[in-house]
C-alpha cells in the first residue's frame, strides 16, 4: 500500500489554498472554453501553457488539468442543449442528450451527464492511483496490430449495432474513410485527395466536420420541420438536478461498463473520442431499452459520458509513465512537461515524486470542483432552451462559423463546415446514420496507419493479426460484434413466434 | 482577448509613429508565429520558447501570437506562408522540411517561395536500440541487422528519419524495413515495447526512455561526441555516446536543422530585422536553457552560409531519394 501513503502526502501538496484556487480558475475557464465549439480542450490548454512557466510544475500541472476537467465538462453542454458537440468526445452524447433536451428534460439530461462523467473520472483516477506500474506494462503490449484491433473493434461495435440498414452505415463508414484520408498520408508521405485545393493539405479537421453535421445539419431539419421551430418550455427545477443524479445508481451496470470500456481506451491510446463511441454502441447492443437509443435515453447519455472521462482521466497515465499522450490535450500537456523541465517516462514516477502525486491527488479535488460547479451552472444552462428559435437559430449559425475558423483561422474551414452542414441535412433526409460517419473520420486514419504499418511488418502476411493471445482476442471480439446481428437474423425464422411486430416504426426515428 | 491586443496594437503603432526617423523597418501591427507542427512538438516547443524571450526582454513593442499549423506534416504551415506572401507579420517555424517535402511529396509550395531568416538550433541523430538487445555496437548492429529481419521505426515517410534509414542500408550493407509513425515519441514507445528493433530519434526524442531504461544510444550520427552535460542515467550522459564513425558505421554527419522564415515578396529591410530579433533571442540566458533542456546544439546559419547549407542538404537529399525512387515528377 506504497501508493496510498504517497496518495495521501499528494493531497497535502494538492490540497492548498493557492491550488484550490488554481483548480477553481482552471475548471471555469475549461468550462468556457469546452462550451465553446472550435476551442476545446487542446487549443485552451495550449493558450494558457505560456502563463505556466513561471510555475511550479506542480501547481502549473494542477491549473492545466483542472482545465481540462472544465474542458470535458463543458463539451457536454452544448452537445445536450444545441447538437453542437464542444469536443470530438461529446459527440455521442448528442444522439440521446439532445432528444430529450427539446423532449423538454434539458435539466435531467445536464445533470445525467454529469453525474455519469463524474463517476468516470473517478474511476480513472483510482485505477492511475492503484494500478499505475501495472497499467503502464500493459500499454507498451500494444504494437500496430493491436493498435488495429482496438480500432476494429470499435468500428465492429458500430456496424453491428442494428438501428440503420447496414448497407447504409457501410456507405457512410466508406464517405468517412475517403475524408479521412484527405491530405498527407503518413505512410507512404504523399498527398491523397486535395482536389486541387492547396490548403487542403491538412486534412479535415474533426471538429470542423463534426460542427457542420450535427449544428448546421440540424439547423436546417428544424427550419424545415414547424415543430423544432418552437421553444421548449422547459421547468427550471433545481431538485430535479439532485433527484438526476441520484437515479443513477439505477444504472449501475452501464456505469461500470462504460467506465471499463472509458478505462481500458484511455490507456490502451485509444482516446476518449473512441470510447465514448464504443461504449455506446455497446450500450445500445446490450440495454434492455436499446431499440429506444436515439429518442433521449437516459442510458444513452450514460454510457458515452461515463466512458469519455474515464477514457479523459487514465489518458494522463501513459501520458506520466511512458510519455505517450493518449490524448490531444495530454500531448499538449506533455510538452508543458518538457518546457518545465521536466521528462516524461518511466522515471518521472521515481524522480518527481511531488509532481507526480501531487497532480493525481488533485485529480480527485479537481473533479470534485469541476463537478459541484457544473452541477451550479445546469440550471442557468438550461434557461437557455427557454429562448425562442429565432433567436437561437442565427446564434447557431454564428458559434459554427466562428468555432469553424478558430480551429485554424481559416477561411477554408468555414466553407468547409458549411458543406459538411448540408451533407448533415442530406443524411438525415435519407436516413443514413451520421455516427458510423463521425467515427471513421476521426478514427479511419489511424486504423488505416496501423493496419499499413502492421502490413510492413509482417510483410504483407495477415498472420500478424493473430500472432499473439493479446492482439488475437481483440480481432476475435471485433468479428464477433461483427457477426452478431447477422447471426440473430439468421436465427430469427426458427423463432418466428417470439418475434414481436412492434419494431419497424420506432427503427426509422431511431437511425442517428 | 482578440479586441485587447487590438487596443495594445493601436498603442503601439502611436508610439513607434513618433519615434525618431532613423530606425530601420520596425512592427506596426501583431506578430503571427506559425508553427508547422502540433501543439507539443519540437518546432512549437521552439516557436514557444522564443515568443517568451521576445517578451520578457520586450525585444518589440508588438504582441506575439503563436498558432499552429502542423496538418500535412508542416506543409500546412508552409502553404500558409507561400499564400501569405509579402506579409512581414508571419514568421514561420520549421525544420529542413521546408526543403525536403517538396521533393519526394506533391505539396503546393517550395521553400523558395518562402524568405530565409535563420536556422537557430541543430538536432542531433542518434541510433537507438532496446535496453536488454544483445548489441553493445553499431558493429553488431549491422552484423545482427544482416539477417534482413530488422524493423526500424521513425517519425513520418520519406522524410529525414527515413533518409537516415536509407542511408545506413546502404553504408552498412544491410536492408532494414522501415516503418513510419506520426513521431518520434510514438516510435520510441514502440521500441520500448519490443515492437522494432531499432530507431533514430533526438535526443529529447528519447531521453525520459533512456533514463527509465527501456532504450539505449548506441551512437550519434555526429563527427565528435557531443558537449558535455549532466549525467542522464546513473553512469552515462550525452557525452558518453560514441560517434557512429568511431563504431564502424560510417555516417560522419546528419542534422535536422530548425528553421525560421518569413513569407515571400518581404523586403529586405524586414528580413534584417527579423534575423536580428533572433540573434537578439539568441543572446539571452533564457535560450542557453531551452537549448540544454532540449539536448539541442546551439547553431545560427543565415544569409548565404544558410543557403550553402540549404544546397549542400538537398543536394544530399535529392541523391538518396532519386535512388529510392521517391522524387516527385
Amino acid at each position: 500500500m506504497d501508493n496510498l501513503s504517497e496518495l495521501l502526502h499528494g493531497f497535502t501538496i494538492a490540497v492548498t489554498v493557492p491550488h484550490l484556487a488554481l483548480m477553481a480558475t482552471g475548471v471555469l475557464l475549461g468550462i468556457l472554453v469546452g462550451v465553446l465549439p472550435g476551442l476545446g480542450a487542446p487549443n485552451g490548454v495550449s493558450l494558457l501553457l505560456p502563463l505556466t512557466f513561471g510555475m511550479q510544475p506542480v501547481s502549473a500541472i494542477i491549473l492545466l488539468s483542472s482545465m481540462y476537467w472544465g474542458a470535458l465538462f463543458g463539451g457536454s453542454v452544448t452537445s445536450i442543449l444545441f447538437n453542437i458537440p464542444g469536443e470530438p468526445s461529446s459527440v455521442a452524447t448528442t444522439f440521446d442528450g439532445y432528444p430529450m433536451a427539446r423532449d423538454g428534460r434539458p435539466t435531467t439530461a445536464l445533470a445525467t451527464a454529469f453525474g455519469s462523467a463524474a463517476f468516470g473520472a473517478l474511476v480513472g483516477v483510482i485505477l492511475i492511483t492503484f494500478l499505475a506500474s501495472w497499467v503502464a506494462q500493459v500499454a507498451l503490449a500494444f504494437g500496430p496490430p493491436e493498435y488495429f484491433a482496438v480500432y476494429f473493434l470499435a468500428f465492429a461495435s458500430f456496424v453491428g449495432m442494428g438501428g440503420a440498414a447496414p448497407i447504409k452505415t457501410v456507405v457512410a463508414l466508406a464517405i468517412g474513410f475517403a475524408i479521412a484520408a484527405i491530405g498527407i498520408d503518413t505512410v507512404s508521405g504523399s498527398v491523397r485527395l486535395t482536389m486541387g485545393i492547396d490548403e487542403l493539405v491538412k486534412g479535415v479537421n474533426f471538429v470542423v466536420a463534426v460542427m457542420g453535421l450535427f449544428g448546421i445539419g440540424e439547423l436546417l431539419v428544424a427550419v424545415e420541420e414547424e415543430f423544432h421551430a418552437r421553444a421548449v418550455s422547459s421547468k427550471i427545477d433545481w431538485r430535479e438536478v439532485f433527484r438526476a443524479v441520484g437515479r443513477l445508481p439505477r444504472h449501475g451496470v452501464a456505469l461500470l461498463r462504460s467506465a471499463a470500456i472509458g478505462c481500458w481506451m484511455g490507456i490502451t491510446p485509444g482516446g476518449p473520442t473512441a470510447a465514448s463511441f464504443m461504449s455506446y454502441g455497446i450500450a445500445r447492443r446490450f440495454s434492455r431499452r436499446g431499440r429506444y437509443f436515439g429518442t433521449g435515453e437516459v442510458e444513452g447519455i450514460i454510457s458515452p459520458e461515463t466512458a469519455d472521462h474515464a477514457a479523459g482521466t487514465s489518458a494522463l497515465l501513459p501520458m506520466l509513465s511512458l510519455g505517450i499522450p493518449g490524448s490531444a490535450t495530454a500531448a499538449v500537456m506533455m510538452g508543458g512537461l518538457m518546457i518545465w523541465g521536466l521528462n516524461p517516462g518511466p522515471m518521472l514516477f521515481v524522480d518527481q515524486k511531488d509532481f507526480v502525486w501531487g497532480l493525481i491527488a488533485s485529480m480527485y479535488v479537481g473533479n470534485i470542483v469541476a463537478v459541484a460547479l457544473v452541477l451550479l451552472t445546469v440550471p442557468v444552462f438550461a434557461a437557455l432552451m427557454r429562448i425562442p428559435f429565432v433567436v437561437i437559430a442565427p446564434l447557431i449559425v454564428i458559434i459554427c462559423v466562428v468555432g469553424a475558423y478558430s480551429v485554424s483561422n481559416s477561411y477554408l474551414d468555414v466553407v468547409i463546415m458549411l458543406g459538411f452542414g448540408i451533407v448533415g441535412y442530406l443524411f438525415k433526409k435519407l436516413f443514413y446514420p451520421l455516427a458510423p460517419l463521425v467515427l471513421a473520420i476521426v478514427i479511419g486514419d489511424k486504423a488505416e496507419d496501423a493496419f499499413r504499418q502492421s502490413m510492413l511488418m509482417s510483410k504483407g502476411s495477415l498472420g500478424i493479426f493473430f500472432a499473439n493471445k493479446l492482439v488475437t482476442c481483440l480481432v476475435v471480439a471485433g468479428i464477433a460484434l461483427l457477426l452478431l446481428p447477422l447471426v440473430l437474423q439468421l436465427a430469427r425464422p426458427f423463432r418466428k413466434n417470439a418475434a414481436p411486430a412492434t419494431e419497424t416504426p420506432a427503427q426509422e426515428k431511431v437511425i442517428i | 482577448m482578440r479586441g485587447m491586443s487590438l487596443l495594445l496594437s493601436v498603442g503601439a503603432a502611436v508610439l513607434a509613429g513618433s519615434a525618431p526617423a532613423y530606425a530601420a523597418w520596425q512592427p506596426q501591427k501583431p506578430i503571427e508565429f506559425v508553427a508547422t507542427a502540433g501543439p507539443g512538438g519540437g518546432t512549437d516547443n521552439l516557436a514557444r520558447a522564443v515568443q517568451n524571450i521576445i517578451t520578457k526582454y520586450k525585444l518589440t513593442e508588438q504582441p506575439i501570437v503563436v498558432v499552429n499549423k502542423g496538418g500535412g506534416s508542416g506543409a500546412e504551415g508552409y502553404v500558409y506562408g507561400k499564400a501569405s506572401a509579402g506579409d512581414p507579420y508571419k514568421v514561420i517555424f520549421g525544420t529542413s522540411n521546408a526543403w525536403q517535402q517538396p521533393l519526394v511529396s506533391k505539396v503546393a509550395f517550395n521553400y523558395t517561395d518562402l524568405t530565409p531568416i535563420a536556422a537557430m538550433a541543430q538536432d542531433e541523430f542518434l541510433l537507438w536500440v532496446k535496453q536488454d538487445a544483445p548489441y553493445k555496437t553499431a558493429g553488431d548492429y549491422l552484423k545482427a541487422a544482416a539477417s534482413g529481419e530488422f524493423k526500424m521505426g521513425g517519425a513520418q515517410s520519406k522524410d529525414t528519419d527515413e533518409v537516415l534509414t536509407r542511408m545506413i542500408e546502404k553504408v552498412g550493407h544491410v536492408k532494414l524495413t522501415y516503418i513510419p509513425f506520426k513521431s518520434g515519441a510514438e516510435a520510441a514507445v514502440q521500441l520500448a515495447g519490443g515492437h522494432l528493433d531499432s530507431h533514430v530519434n533526438n535526443p529529447s526524442e528519447s531521453l525520459g526512455q533512456w533514463r527509465g531504461g527501456t532504450q539505449r544510444p548506441l551512437c550519434v550520427f555526429s563527427p565528435k561526441h557531443l558537449p558535455q552535460g549532466p549525467k542522464i542515467t546513473a553512469t552515462e550522459g550525452w557525452s558518453d555516446v560514441p560517434t557512429c564513425v568511431e563504431q564502424g558505421l560510417d555516417i560522419k554527419q546528419y542534422e535536422q536543422p530548425r528553421t525560421v522564415w518569413l513569407p515571400g515578396k518581404v523586403s529586405p529591410e524586414q528580413a534584417a530585422y527579423y534575423v536580428d530579433l533572433m540573434k537578439k533571442v539568441q543572446a539571452t540566458p533564457e535560450w542557453k536553457d531551452y537549448i540544454e533542456k532540449t539536448s539541442q546544439v546551439d547553431t545560427f546559419l543565415t544569409g548565404a552560409e544558410f543557403d550553402k547549407f540549404i544546397k549542400e542538404d538537398l543536394d544530399h537529399v535529392r541523391q538518396v531519394a532519386s535512388e529510392q525512387g521517391w522524387l516527385v515528377k
